[in-house]
């Protein structure tokens, strides 16, 4: 009797054991890569940290700090120029090169005459704090630090599913090895001690033969199976041409998630025509130049472990290509290359949707029917953009009746008619079948 | 009283017992499904290889490999915009005004393009421009994307760049300029081409300018030119008419240039109890024909006289007519009446006679008529056609170096086109300028591919102060450049012809913005025209001797004319025109000999139907001098004038046309001394002809109650039950309107909320000119079927117009007569002479007949997948998904206006129309479904219109106004004859017209409540 007893004891022991290892990788795996050193400071008695503020909200649309960009790069600029003039530059660059300075001039004509802004606003210590942070040393590449324990730290914060899944199999395993054992020793245990183990039993039938020979049992069973096959049917032959899921892999991988997300960049910025008309429209190269020209790279920070910073940028290089833009002229070359993206969404030909209906006019989120887009790195179709879903969707959702004369009569009279307060889109005629189809 | 009347479809249908008519009453579809042939056959299907097992094998096995194929969901790519259009929105039309100008065509047109590529055509209703030949006008964006236009410059029959191209030609040209270089072009009354023409010549000045018009209207401008001393055509405004006597002019057709229909349909709505009233002599039977109070059939050597008997009594007596005295009445009463309205009468002729022309002019100066526009003079004809001669001559005697040909084509036009195409072998230099490698531009060495009217710029001045602009919708699809622009080249000049007409529009129309001018398509300028160089007094008398002396030669009396569809045949390769139905004749795909029925039975001519009602006719031979044109086909038409025969130009085009366009007989060598009436012998020649004829299809069943007609005097005097009743049916042993609540059937849903969309159809307005047909065909993706299947009954138009002949009788008359027979001899007799008499003096009305909508509607209870429902706005939708093509919907429809796809017309060879060329498809509407194969479609009430215009006001945020709720139809009526809009809104125009003593529904006996309603025609049969 003792020896199950420690068996017993060894597998909680073991069980424990593991579980602590768990937890010991999870510790190891969420430490942080932040922190970096502390930086000389460039300008004396100026604050870097105000500087960037300053620096994204006033500079960063034209200049670069290390890189030229529409105007020229800034890093080391202090080397390059006196502070003085660079105050005045600064404050107001017209004046000086009208003041006949020949270093400005000679500035405005090497960057073919592009004005710069004024800033009167800004105060000698404010523009100190931007120098000072145009002067950080450029920092070291962090990606390789990055990458490194990227592929052992795979899946985040905790085990993935598989490890647990794995474990839990051997310990399956080493179970039933140990119950086996433990049987076949009880066994030889009894047989020793002279114990009849098995009580012969008078045979009787098979019990597949006893249900064979109940017709009852065998009709209520066909009728069971012949439902169930009829059930999987339907649901397969139902979700034929339903692309719910659909998640194409694209030329240019564009990350909702970056734009939408963590830029915050509204949908109908760049799918404008979603406002006005029946398609949303894949934005128009020109629209991501609006942004691109200033943007070559991704900042460091918006890497992930599944794509890295090079990754991003070799994808903005992409858009570059398309639009012919070249960089180091900072000038489109005129040769494009539209590019072929692959259609998500796709309605058949005989059901009319309209965009701007549900959006200008119903004021419906886009996520309603696109999911959470600001989440998604890769696009996928999140609705089956089956009929039922429409429908289900018209019969919940009240008009917006708010604020829009064309509704005032119709919405009065109706939900009169109908004795209600608001009206559903099913209710002011969203289910008859010509309003889709035709 | 209206409904007495006898209307009928062919000849076919008054013969009582015709067992066709009757059998295509009783059936819906003509064909039969030939089952018992394929399932018949019991030896064949024994002998067969394939047992029913296998045959279920393969079935299932392709069944499941379909749909194990169909699994996986297509990549569907999407490319955008590399840099957006600024204009250009996904989704959204751009509508841009401009101006055809074809040489024949004229008019103000408003063009919606989607994604830059356009696709429909539409009236400029805020223009002051013109819009003649409205059909071809609607069709012509087609020809934009046809696939047989020049794509290229051709020199020798080999492509090259233009480039090359003009340096050949300029070398040639240079090299030429000993001899006469002839520059034969078509009418383009645009000023800056005028001026760029006058440019050329003074760098060239061996050139000499011919302008040839391909259906001339020279007699009537010389007549013009000699009496106002310069070179146009009067304009006529017949909204202000009171009183029209027309002899022998289709001004409902393209007689001089068209366009005159809507300003008359104006005049023919009863208002106040007045209309207009129209008396027309002719031979054929033409639109204005059709449309007249009063129609006289008369040959063209009596039309001569009439003309001259009308200017005896108006002006004073030049010449003794000898008129046989009932037609001398009929002339007696229009004069009278003409005289009696004076400044509202108008006298007008379609006689190529120049003395006939200038008889007309004094007529009308003498009415002082106001119809008759002096100040604003059409200069949409410019023809010298006779100078034509002198050309040939002179090439013939190799004194031409070069000719130069824009927008003509004489080697297919020209009567003596032999001689033309042989003379021009001795021309060095051949130039043509032309969209398409027509006839004449295969014999020309140098080809310059033209765009087309929607890819060029330009400028139009239809008439003394009305201008136009033409500005391009879409970049030139293939390597074009516009007849100008090649003259600017020729001229050493660098502008594009954009900017040169830009200039000069900037230096001639003072305190005119170029862009609003732009933006509108019109506008207007008073500004004199150019003198007439040399003017010779016309001397009426003498030629009024000659209008009466007798002619002696024999034979019939041809008269030509140009098809509403078809034109002078420059959109020959254009399928929906090919296809649209003539309105009188209803055939399509052809042209025709026409002819009386008296006549038609002299000879033994016969005009039978097959047993599916497909129209057969016999041939003719028509001889004219030494030239005969064999095998004409033959169309029995009632009311052609005894003696006299019509035939249609503008077909029987070969060169750069598709194999199935390839129809008709090109009637042009017939157009001697380019006078459309002719002396012709004609005979009887072997073989049958099979027509694409619409005219016995989709009866009514031999209901009653379908057109409603009265005259002025009943319209004005009597009470609308008396002309207009409502149908009573019976209840409980009592007679009751059909349109009360107590007989409904069904549950009467409630449509006072929202929108309740009506159509109204003024059969007094409709002139029957088919834009709407063609409209409808562009806006909703309609396909074209060909020859064979309208043969079978399968045509496609969602909107038909029908045509019924109605004898001058009533019908009461017609069964006094038949009960007075006795005898089978006297009923022979008596039926015949109905028959003939009737044939001959004819009244028409148009019909266009659509999906009716009808609140309680037959098609949507029989349907078992209910892809036929009601919508709360008045619409029947037609879900073309649900439907499994039962066919019971059509069955059950007693409009017959549902129509089934037989087959797949899109992407499929057996249907090589614009729907089976990428380039053809680009004329698609892509907010309409094209529907597929085993699908039933109809009229829908344009609901993607609809929709479109509740959708903009919802976005807006505003109340819809009447006038924004269109259908492609009622925006392509500018006559006023379709009107469409929401009855719900009281202040609309269709709401006051459903309250109109003259509105009635379409069989509403029935009890079916359309959503269609129609106006009582009313004749204004006043006689002096």
């Amino acid at each position: 009797m003792e020896r199950p007893f420690i068996l017993k004891h060894f597998f909680l022991v073991f069980l424990i054991l593991f579980t602590f290892t768990t937890f010991g990788q999870d510790a190891e795996g969420s430490d942080s890569q932040e922190g970096s050193g502390a930086e000389a400071v460039a300008v004396e008695g100026a604050d870097p940290a105000k500087g960037k503020e300053l620096f994204n909200s006033l500079c960063a649309a034209c200049h670069k700090r290390y890189k030229d960009a529409v105007g020229p790069m800034l890093h080391g600029v202090t080397e390059r120029r006196d502070m003085d003039w660079l105050y005045k530059w600064i404050k107001n660059s017209q004046q000086l090169i009208k003041s006949g300075d020949s270093q400005a001039v000679q500035l405005y004509e090497e960057w073919n005459k592009v004005a710069m802004n004024a800033f009167p606003q800004l105060s000698n210590q404010d523009i100190d704090n931007i120098l000072a942070y145009v002067e950080e040393p450029k920092p070291e590449p962090k990606v390789d630090v990055a990458a490194a324990p990227a592929g052992e730290a795979q899946g985040g914060g905790g085990i993935s599913t598989e490890i647990v899944l794995g474990l839990l199999a051997i310990v399956l395993l080493v179970l039933s090895v140990i119950l086996y054992l433990v049987n076949k020793t009880l066994n030889r245990f009894a047989e020793a001690n002279g114990i009849p183990v098995k009580a012969d039993k008078p045979k009787g039938k098979p019990i597949w033969v006893a249900f064979a020979e109940n017709q009852f049992l065998v009709l209520v069973a066909v009728v069971f199976l012949l439902l169930a096959v009829a059930w999987g049917g339907y649901g397969f032959l139902m979700q034929v041409g339903v692309d719910q899921g659909y998640e194409p892999i694209q030329p240019i991988h564009y990350s909702h998630r970056i734009h939408a997300g963590e830029n915050q960049i509204e949908c109908k910025y760049c799918h404008s025509s979603a406002r006005v008309s029946k398609h949303s429209g894949i934005p128009s190269l020109n629209v991501c130049m609006n942004c691109h020209k200033q943007i070559a790279e991704v900042s460091p920070e918006t890497a992930t472990e599944d794509y890295s910073k090079e990754f991003y940028d070799g994808e903005i290089q992409k858009l570059y290509e398309a639009t012919g833009w070249d960089t180091s002229t900072q000038s489109y070359t005129g040769e494009t290359k539209p590019v072929k993206w692959v259609r998500i969404h796709n309605l058949p030909d005989f059901a009319y949707f309209n965009h701007s209906q549900h959006v200008s006019v119903a004021g419906i989120e886009c996520q309603q029917c696109h999911g959470p887009v600001e989440e998604m790195e890769i696009m996928y179709q999140h609705a089956p953009l089956t009929m039922g879903w429409c429908i289900n969707c018209h019969r919940e959702t009240n008009i917006k009746v708010e604020g829009n004369a064309y509704y005032e009569k119709i919405h009065e009279e109706l939900s009169k008619k109908y004795d209600v307060d608001q009206l559903t889109a099913a209710e002011m005629g969203g289910l008859e079948c010509g309003k889709c189809h035709y | 009283m209206s409904s007495e009347k006898k209307y009928w479809k062919s000849a076919e249908q008054l013969e009582e017992s015709s067992p066709l008519v009757e059998a295509l009453e009783q059936n819906e579809f003509a064909e039969h499904i030939p089952a018992d042939e394929f399932l018949g056959d019991k030896d064949k299907l024994e002998s067969s290889q394939t047992s029913r097992r296998d045959f279920l094998k393969y079935v299932g096995f392709s069944t499941a490999a379909a749909s194990l194929a169909a699994c996986e969901g297509p990549v569907v790519k999407s490319i955008p915009y590399v840099v957006q259009p600024e204009r250009i929105v996904p989704g959204v039309a751009d509508y841009y005004a401009t101006t055809i100008a074809n040489g024949f065509d004229f008019a103000s047109v408003l063009v919606k393009t989607r994604e830059g590529r356009p696709i429909k055509i539409e009236t400029n209703k805020e223009s002051n421009g013109l819009s003649a030949g409205k059909a071809r006008v609607h069709a012509s964006v087609l020809d934009l994307y046809d696939i047989k236009r020049l794509q290229n410059p051709q020199i020798d029959n080999r492509d090259v760049t233009w480039t090359e191209f003009f340096s050949s030609l300029e070398t040639d040209l240079k090299a030429g300029s000993d001899k006469k270089t002839y520059l034969l072009t078509q009418t383009f009354a645009s000023p800056s081409t005028d001026q760029l023409i006058k440019e050329f010549q003074e760098n060239y000045p061996n050139v000499e300018h011919i302008v040839y018009d391909t259906v001339s209207d020279e007699a009537a401008l010389d007549a013009f030119e000699a009496k106002y001393g310069y070179r146009a055509l009067p304009n006529y405004d017949f909204s202000k008419s009171e009183m029209i006597v027309s002899v022998g002019a289709d001004f409902l057709g393209d007689w001089q240039g068209g366009a005159f229909d809507s300003g008359y349909s104006k005049s023919r709505v009863p208002n106040n109890g007045k209309m207009s009233r129209h008396v027309q002599f002719e031979a054929n039977m033409t639109l204005s024909g059709a449309n007249a109070d009063k129609r006289v059939p008369v040959k063209p050597s009596l039309q001569k006289q009439i003309v001259v008997e009308v200017y005896n009594q108006i002006v004073g007596i030049v010449a003794s007519t000898n008129l046989s005295d009932a037609l001398k009445a009929h002339v007696d009463n229009a004069v009278a009446q003409l005289k009696t309205n004076s400044s509202g009468a108008v006298f007008v002729t379609g006689l190529d006679s120049l003395e006939a022309q200038a008889m007309a002019l004094e007529i009308n100066e003498k009415l002082s008529s106001k119809v008759f526009d002096l100040e604003n003079p059409r200069l949409i004809r410019q023809g010298r056609n006779s100078k034509i001669q002198t050309l040939i001559s002179e090439m013939k005697a190799g004194k031409v170096g070069g000719l130069m040909m824009a927008g003509v084509n004489p080697a297919y036009s020209l009567s003596n086109a032999d001689e033309f195409t042989s003379a021009l072998e001795n021309v060095e230099t051949t130039v043509d300028f032309s969209m398409k490698k027509d006839e004449t531009a295969i014999l020309c060495k140098y080809i310059a591919a033209i765009p087309h009217y929607l890819e060029s710029w330009g400028d139009i001045r239809f008439t003394k102060k009305d201008f136009s602009l033409v500005q391009p919708t879409i970049k030139p699809l293939f390597n074009t450049r516009q007849f100008e622009d090649c003259l600017l080249k020729l001229n050493g000049n660098s502008t594009k012809f954009y900017e040169y007409v830009k200039d000069n529009f900037k230096s001639t129309f003072d305190g005119l913005s170029w862009n609003q001018s732009l933006h509108d398509g019109s506008f207007m300028y008073d500004m004199s025209l150019p003198a007439a160089s040399e003017v010779s007094a016309i001397d009426i008398s003498a030629g009024a001797r000659k209008l009466v002396a007798k002619s002696d030669s024999e034979g019939f009396e041809l008269t030509l004319y140009t098809k509403t569809s078809m034109g002078d045949g420059s959109h020959a390769n254009n399928p929906w025109l090919q296809e649209m139905p003539d309105p009188v004749t209803r055939t399509s795909w052809d042209n025709y000999v026409t002819i009386s029925k008296a006549d038609a039975q002299a000879m033994g001519l016969e005009n039978s139907n097959v047993a599916n009602g497909a129209l057969n006719g016999d041939y003719v031979a028509v001889t004219i001098g030494d030239k005969t044109i064999d095998k004409l086909p033959v169309i029995i038409q009632p009311g052609q004038a005894p003696g006299s025969i019509g035939l249609a130009l503008g077909y029987g085009k070969t060169e750069s046309i598709q194999e199935e366009m390839q129809v008709g007989v090109n009637a042009f060598p017939l157009y001697q001394n380019f006078d459309v009436n002719q002396t012709v012998g004609l005979e009887k020649v072997s073989g049958v002809h099979e027509f694409a004829c619409v005219q016995l299809h989709h009866t009514m069943m031999g209901r009653r109650d379908i057109v409603k007609e009265t005259s002025l005097e009943i319209f004005n005097t009597k009470d609308k039950d008396y002309y207009n009743a409502t149908p009573q049916v019976s209840l409980n042993h009592q007679e009751v309107d059909v349109t009360s609540p107590d007989v409904d059937l069904w549950d009467e849903f409630d449509r006072s909320i929202g929108h309740h969309f009506n159509l109204s159809i003024d059969l007094n307005a409709c002139t029957g000119c088919g834009a709407c047909v063609i409209a409808c065909h562009s806006e909703n993706n309609v396909p074209v079927v060909g020859k064979s299947e309208i043969r079978k009954s399968r045509d496609m138009h969602w909107l038909r117009i029908d045509r019924y002949y109605s004898s001058e009788e009533t019908i009461e008359g017609d069964y006094e007569k038949k009960d007075d027979i006795s005898g089978l001899g006297s009923a022979i007799g008596t039926y015949g002479d109905l028959e003939v008499a009737s044939a001959e003096d004819v009244q028409v009305i148009f019909q266009p007949v659509m999906c009716q909508h009808c609140n309680h509607a037959p098609c949507e209870t029989v349907c078992p997948v209910a892809a036929s429902a009601h919508g709360r706005q008045g619409q029947n939708h037609m879900t073309y998904n649900r439907c499994v093509g039962t066919r019971y919907c059509a069955n059950n429809c007693p409009y017959k206006v549902r129509r089934f796809n037989w087959f797949l017309y899109n992407q499929n060879d057996e249907f090589d129309y614009h729907m089976n060329n990428d380039l053809g498809r680009m004329v698609l509407n892509p907010d309409v479904t094209v529907r597929s194969r085993g699908v039933m479609e109809k009229c829908s009430m344009c609901i993607q219109m609809t929709q479109k215009t509740i959708l903009d006001a919802k976005r807006d945020g505003r109340v819809i106004e009447d006038g924004e709720f269109q259908t492609a139809c009622s925006s392509a009526c500018d006559n006023g004859a379709i009107v469409f809009g929401d009855i719900n809104d009281e202040e609309s125009v269709v709401y006051k017209k459903t309250k109109d003593d003259r509105m009635y529904h379409l069989l509403e006996y029935l009890g079916t409540k359309p959503n269609v309603m129609y106006h009582t025609k009313v004749r204004n049969t006043t006689e002096a």
